[in-house]
């Protein structure tokens, strides 16, 4: 114990210097992404005013949007509320998703027959365009959240046992050779092997999955039209109104909730690998 | 240069009870490939037997064998499981877990008290001279010092019988060197019995109390060389007109056996 308390001092200090390049690290990653930032909206206030007169209400100048489709209280009271709404649908059937798709790929490991009588199903799955079972959803759950919820988690499930299953089978043979000699049962095998060695693979498909429950939860919402209105109602409801400053601030906000969602996922990612696994740099 | 007959083995065999024990064993794989014919070998606490032979010829086959891995299809092997270190060709480390975490595994698998596992761990670590890396991930260091990690991790076992399948072959010449004098310091005070694969001929004769040479595929102990050297070995002895006679010897016998 003592031998390793002294260690870790050394260690420390040593990571002080390395914050300095840190800082310097993350200026690096953002200053580009402001910049092509600023070019965008440059691009978008020359082309709203390059529209003439009476297209001009097609794309409306950031300023505009931002002022009147967002920020003003008659935009906020009705696009918060909606945003909140999707985020909790996209969150809620991301997280059924993911607990779902998990125990199945554990399943599957640990029993494979599992894997050759339910994969193929996984794959028509990806295949049916679930849009089309949306209506029968409707029949059954009416226009809930669970109905919404159950699109979501059908649209976002895939990734997650595909890639959590790869992750799993792929241990190097050494390391099973290594916990077979030690007699490890197969409780210990999963969770001392198999699960973190999969943690990249896992992570993912978490990330794919979150951008594609976000686009489920906003589709879903328009196909649905009814319920409690999220941003996919907003969208639809604002083009039939002719409301483009608020079309284009319901827009702004359904980018921000994918980037939300996709950030999230890579900053955790990067969190839990950093120390050890190659798609972080160290 | 001494070629041990199969009487003195015999009679060495009776001195001391061999630690690790082949009697006959064959093994034929279920796709029906020899990979084992009649292998007969005893290795006591105290001996250092290296083994050389042609690529696929069975070596780790043998070791497998050695460590239960695998089953012979007939024969009898004779050891002591609970007290086995087994260091493979990569250091097959857990990319996860830290310099201490790893070296800690197998006593974590085998469910030793707490205490008692980082007392093995802090031991094995300052053996291996890795003591101001414990917290370090596998990823942050060298090959030569992966393959350390490897070491303490089977020295926590405390080996009766320790195998070793090629474990310096990718490291570079200076490391495998080192590596190779620090073995035989760790065989000089833990006295354990050792079965060393090895493709280098060199490091054969300087590591070992015994060389075995195999044939090729099915796998037969086709010579057995007696290294006479003391030990702690000096590196200069590798500079010796009797190494090299040796050294000679047994690539002769390799090489008959390949035409
Ligand atoms: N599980 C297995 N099933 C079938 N054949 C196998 C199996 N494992 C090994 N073999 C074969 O048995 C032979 C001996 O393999 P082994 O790995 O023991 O050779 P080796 O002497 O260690 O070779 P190298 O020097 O290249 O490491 C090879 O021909 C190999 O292809
Ligand atoms: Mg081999």
């Amino acid at each position: 114990m003592t031998i390793i308390e002294t260690v870790n001092s050394p260690i420390s200090t040593s990571q002080s210097s390395p914050k300095r390049t840190n800082a310097l690290k993350r200026i690096n990653n953002i200053v580009p992404p402001l910049i092509l930032f600023g070019v965008i909206i440059a691009i978008w206030e020359i082309l709203s005013a390059s529209l003439s007169g009476a297209r001009k209400f097609l794309l409306p100048t950031p300023q505009s949007v931002l002022m009147q489709g967002i920020l003003s209280p008659d935009a906020y009271t009705e696009i918060l509320p909606s945003f909140v709404r999707t985020a909790a649908l996209a969150l809620a059937g991301l997280m059924v998703a993911i607990i779902l798709g998990m125990i199945v790929a554990a399943l599957m490991y640990r029993f494979k027959w599992l894997e050759r009588a339910s994969f193929p199903y996984l794959v028509a799955l990806q295949a049916v365009p679930v849009l089309a079972i949306a209506p029968l959803m409707a029949v059954v759950f009416g226009y809930s959240f669970t109905a919404k919820g159950i699109i979501v988690v059908l649209i976002a499930f895939f990734p997650i046992p595909a890639n959590f299953l790869l992750g799993l089978r792929s241990v190097d043979k050494g390391l099973i050779d290594l916990f077979r000699l030690n007699k490890a049962s197969w409780w210990t095998r999963f969770f001392k092997l198999a699960l973190p060695n999969a943690l990249p693979q896992l992570l993912t498909g978490f990330r794919i999955s979150a951008g594609l429950a976000v686009i489920g939860a906003i589709v879903g919402e328009e196909f649905f039209q009814a319920g409690v209105p999220g941003l996919g109602m907003r969208l639809l409801q604002y083009l039939d109104q002719v409301e483009y400053h608020r079309l284009y601030g319901a827009l702004i906000l359904s980018s921000l909730l994918g980037i939300s969602f996709y950030t999230f996922f890579t900053r955790l990612s990067h969190r839990l690998l950093r120390n050890w696994h190659e798609s972080v740099q160290a | 240069m001494q070629v041990a007959t199969k009487d003195q083995r015999l009679m060495e065999g009776s001195t001391t009870k061999p630690t690790l024990s082949f009697r006959g064993v064959n093994l034929t794989f279920s796709d029906g490939t020899d990979a084992l014919r009649d292998i007969n070998l005893d290795i006591s606490q105290n001996e250092f037997v290296s083994i050389v032979g042609p690529s696929g010829c069975g070596k780790s086959t043998l070791l497998r064998v050695a460590s239960g891995l695998e089953d012979a299809s007939s024969g009898a092997l004779e050891t002591d499981h609970d007290h086995l270190g087994y260091v493979f060709q990569d250091a097959t480390l857990l990319p996860w877990r830290t310099v201490s975490g790893n070296v800690g595994l197998l006593a974590e698998l085998r469910k030793l008290p707490k205490p008692e596992r980082e007392k093995k761990v802090a031991d094995a670590l300052e053996l291996v001279g890795l003591d101001k890396f414990a917290n370090y991930h596998p990823r942050r260091l060298s090959g030569g010092m992966r393959m350390r990690v490897s070491l303490a991790r089977a020295l926590t076992m405390d080996p009766q019988v320790f195998l070793f399948d090629e474990p310096f072959g990718a490291l570079d010449e200076i490391t495998r060197e080192r590596l190779n004098d620090e073995l035989t310091q760790l065989f000089v005070t833990r006295q354990f019995a050792a079965l060393f694969v090895t493709h280098s001929i060199f490091e054969a004769v300087y590591l070992s109390t015994r060389v075995v040479v195999m044939s090729p595929r099915p796998g037969r102990i086709i010579a057995e060389f007696k290294i006479p050297f003391a030990y702690p070995r000096q590196p200069e002895i590798r500079f010796t007109p009797q190494f090299a006679e040796i050294a000679g010897n047994i690539s002769e016998a390799l090489r008959k056996e390949l035409d």
